[in-house]
């Protein structure tokens, strides 16, 4: 106890003496993520402790708050954490899925405040080497004839973000998502062995996850489902937009903060974010991490983010997952 | 071959280099120790140590060697508080609790720390140098395991599970039963629909694992400890010089062998590890021993030792399609590939040709890390023997605290610790209506394998059920599944037949 206060008071000076260019200063920097560790939500705090190292004082923590897909991290700064100034929780679209279906209950977009982005990564349509599907087109064709005739199989349920992109690539020739054969795996890993071992004939994986298998010639990936054509190593491969279908899928990683914490907190934290996102430094963590820039902040990423999630219960509606 | 043996000699060559042979020996020791604390296993002990590797700027391969270390360090370490506490280290460490404890309470704890330590050293042994010899050929065979595959394993597995019907079938049957229902709870996979969970938000992904095993196994012990505490009816446990001998190892030694392979070959698996192998090998001994398996469950050392060297086994063969493929075979391996990847390193069949030193730096060091951790845990017997000598007024406490700790340290979700509670009054309440707790875990580890991969190969195949009898590798399984069900019986009559023979010719 007496340490902690010593710690505190220290702290304290050095803030004061380093002359707080802010505000609020941040003490006892936490990311939220709200899974078990070593998943999607693991990697983007790993992207604010390491891409915000030089803009905090302390090293930030990283901790785990798994249970309920996400539910419950966002039911805790809802309830207990509201007005944390110190903490940030590490969140992706799949979250604002799970907003937009009403899996998190009582909660909505409008329940916390969107901070920050950690970047983007993308749907990508992948097939083993030796796949029939040359082509997008090919596959297409395939399904045309009917849904049921190819099997798909993706990492999420029925109803997550990964189900979504397939859904969505079907919906854009008008064709019936709920008759697909859809493979429901737990986790990316096992829906890429499935694929390799043949249970499975397309999986609806992100381009992030398919950098360290594209030098190996076991997959090929017949397009990504990004708004634009993507750097280097994927510059080759096009995007399901030009292909002629409609039907794109971005992953977005970022943080959220509880409802009640102060103008003065967020907009400290909005700061650092954006001084992280000028340095070369950040750019490298999140190539590193499989990720692509796409940097927001604040008042432009909270309205941004908003949007999303209204555009995807249109989606979902579409889509027959809610009424 | 060839390539293999260089590639050996180039990894002992990493290995052997003082720091990194510090780093084994560093990472075989806390993996023990986090492998012994109630309620952390590897899964955290790794995760915690990723990071703090990660910044202390050791080499790729330093750091690769010492969270391997952990990881199957905290195999070997699981089985200290199963033996000594009745509440399982971690939770592939659960059926080392059945015949473990017993054991102990009959004052042969060090007889079981010792034997558990060496099946544990021979089926991590016997693991690495199949994964040396075997590994990407193994891998390609395991990734062409479909989920009509799995659902015939599980058939298997839950076969298995009809040698635990002991005295009582009928509260054997309802405790898989209860196992079941607890692991359908959760959001399905297969329509997004919420199971079971009442409109709370912390079970939507279901019930942590880990959070079953504490509550029911942990919690439930020390409320009986403390029930019988305050009955006056806790008996001091004797402390016995006992050691593993000889003729236990003779004894076990077929065990030991066939859990070993058996616990890699599930560990190679994608999907299943160190507790579906446990599981499994503990029921098939039980099978096997036929009409001799009647003492398993009350201190035998076969029901000790399959365990044991099956989730040492099995952690080895989980590193397989990690290594080979780049493919997780479970969720410490999944922690493991994440640091490959943060130090830029592409796993995979390529790692072996790109980064030798890493791949073949990695595997020697499970060698000498096997070796070490033998010889670190073979003398502490006699120290962790004697924790039992602690006065159970401080020993429990001491436990419930860890195991807060530990759980919290997992799920960091105050829901959870309520749960670890209500869950541990539930188990405690079975026990007391004489329910094993065995079952009830089985339906909950094979429950959600079995759920998911049917229902996979009923979306694969449209719903047409022959599928499941489509490959030759689930017909063999099942015949495997009928030898298994009527060979052992076959065998004692033919036995009692033989013996009453001689019984009568000799009169």
């Amino acid at each position: 106890m007496k340490l902690n206060r010593f710690a505190a008071t220290a702290l304290l000076c050095t803030s004061l003496i380093a002359g707080s260019a802010f505000a609020a200063t941040i003490d006892k920097p936490e990311c939220v993520a709200p899974a078990k560790p070593g998943g999607g939500f693991d990697l983007t705090c790993r992207i604010a402790q390491t891409g915000l190292k030089d803009q905090l004082q302390e090293l930030m923590q990283v901790t785990f708050m798994p249970g309920g897909i996400g539910a419950v991290a966002i039911n805790m700064f809802n309830t207990t954490r509201t007005d944390d100034p110190n903490a940030i929780v590490a969140f992706s679209s799949g979250s604002l899925l799970n907003i937009a279906t009403g899996k998190y209950g009582e909660w909505t977009e409008n329940d916390v405040r969107w901070l920050a982005t950690a970047g983007a990564d993308f749907g990508a349509v992948v097939v083993r080497n030796d796949s029939k599907f040359k082509t997008l087109a090919e596959l297409m064709d395939a399904f045309k004839q009917g849904e049921s005739t190819v099997v798909v199989g993706a990492g999420g349920s029925v109803g997550s973000q990964d189900w979504m992109k397939a859904a969505l690539l079907i919906k854009s020739i008008e064709k019936d998502p709920k008759k697909m054969r859809y493979v429901a795996y737990d986790g990316g890993g096992d829906a890429i062995t499935g694929l390799l071992g043949g249970s499975i004939e397309v999986y609806f994986g992100d381009v992030g996850e398919m950098v360290s298998h594209l030098g190996t010639g076991t997959m090929r990936v017949l397009a990504v489902m990004s708004p634009d054509r993507l750097p280097a190593p994927f510059a080759e491969i096009p995007t399901t937009k030009e292909l002629g279908y409609d039907a794109e899928w971005t992953i977005m990683r970022g943080y959220y903060m509880g409802k009640n914490v102060s103008d003065d907190a967020y907009n400290a934290w909005v700061e650092k974010f954006k001084a992280a996102y000028a340095t070369e430094e950040f750019a490298k963590i999140q190539k590193e991490k499989g990720l692509l820039p796409l940097n927001m902040a604040g008042k432009e990423f909270d309205d941004d983010v908003k949007k999303r999630v209204d555009r995807m219960r249109g989606i979902a509606k579409e889509a027959g997952l809610i009424q | 071959m060839d390539t293999v043996f260089a590639g050996l000699s180039q990894g002992f060559a990493v290995a052997l280099n003082p720091i990194n042979f510090f780093y084994v020996i560093i990472g075989c020791f806390s993996g023990t120790l986090i492998g012994a604390l109630p309620g952390i296993g590897p899964i955290n002990g790794v995760a915690i140590l990723l990071p703090i590797a990660y910044s202390a700027g050791l080499p790729p391969e330093s750091a690769l060697i010492l969270l391997a270390g952990i990881y199957y360090g905290a195999e070997y370490g699981g089985r200290v508080s199963s033996i000594l506490l009745n509440v399982p280290g971690d939770a592939g460490a659960v059926f080392t609790t059945l015949d473990g404890n017993p054991m102990a309470k009959k004052g042969e704890a060090g007889r079981a720390l010792s034997l558990s330590a060496v099946a544990s050293f021979i089926g991590g042994t016997i693991s690495v140098i199949l994964m040396t010899l075997f590994g990407p050929l193994l891998a390609s065979v395991a990734i062409h395991f479909n989920p009509s595959d799995y659902v015939a394993l599980m058939v298997f597995a839950f076969t298995c599970l009809a040698s635990l019907v002991g005295k009582n079938p009928i509260k054997t049957l309802l405790a898989a039963v209860m196992g079941l229902m607890i692991a359908s709870i959760g959001i399905d996979a297969n329509t997004g629909v919420a199971r079971f969970t009442f409109g709370i938000p912390d079970i939507l992904a279901g019930i942590d694992f880990l959070v079953i095993v504490i509550g029911l196994f942990g919690m439930g012990e020390l409320i009986t400890l403390v029930e019988h505490q305050v009955t006056g009816k806790l008996a001091v446990l004797p402390v016995g010089k006992s050691f593993v001998s000889w003729k236990d190892l003779m004894v076990t030694k077929w065990v030991i062998l066939r859990c070993s392979l058996l616990g890699f070959f599930i560990g190679v698996l994608p999907g299943t590890g160190a507790s579906v192998a446990s599981a499994v090998a503990y029921g098939t001994e039980k099978r096997i021993a036929g009409k001799s398996g009647e003492s398993f469950g009350t201190g035998d050392i076969r029901g000790l030792a399959a365990p044991e060297a099956a989730n040492n086994g099995s952690a080895g063969g989980a590193m397989v399609p990690m290594l080979t493929l780049g493919i997780p075979g479970s969720g410490t391996t999944a922690i493991l590939l994440g640091a490959l990847l943060l130090f830029n390193v592409t796993p995979g069949p390529l790692m072996f040709v790109q980064r030798p030193e890493i791949a073949w730096g990695l595997i020697a060091s499970m060698y000498i890390g096997n070796i070490a951790l033998l010889i670190i845990n073979l003398p502490l017997v006699g120290f962790f023997a004697r924790l039992l000598t602690i006065p159970q007024k401080y020993l429990t406490p001491l436990i419930a605290v860890l195991a807060f700790i530990g759980v919290y340290s997992v799920v960091s979700n105050p829901f959870d610790l309520y749960m670890i509670i209500g869950l541990g009054v539930f188990g405690w309440l079975l026990r007391k209506l004489g329910f094993s707790l065995a079952p009830v875990i089985l339906g909950v580890v094979l429950g959600n394998l079995f759920e998911d991969n049917l229902r996979r190969a009923l979306s694969i195949s449209g719903g047409d059920w022959m599928i499941l009898i489509e490959s030759g590798r689930s017909i063999a399984i099942y015949v495997l599944t009928a030898l298994i069900l009527f060979v052992p019986p076959l065998v004692s009559s033919l036995r009692r037949r033989a013996a009453t023979n001689a019984a009568t010719s000799e009169a």
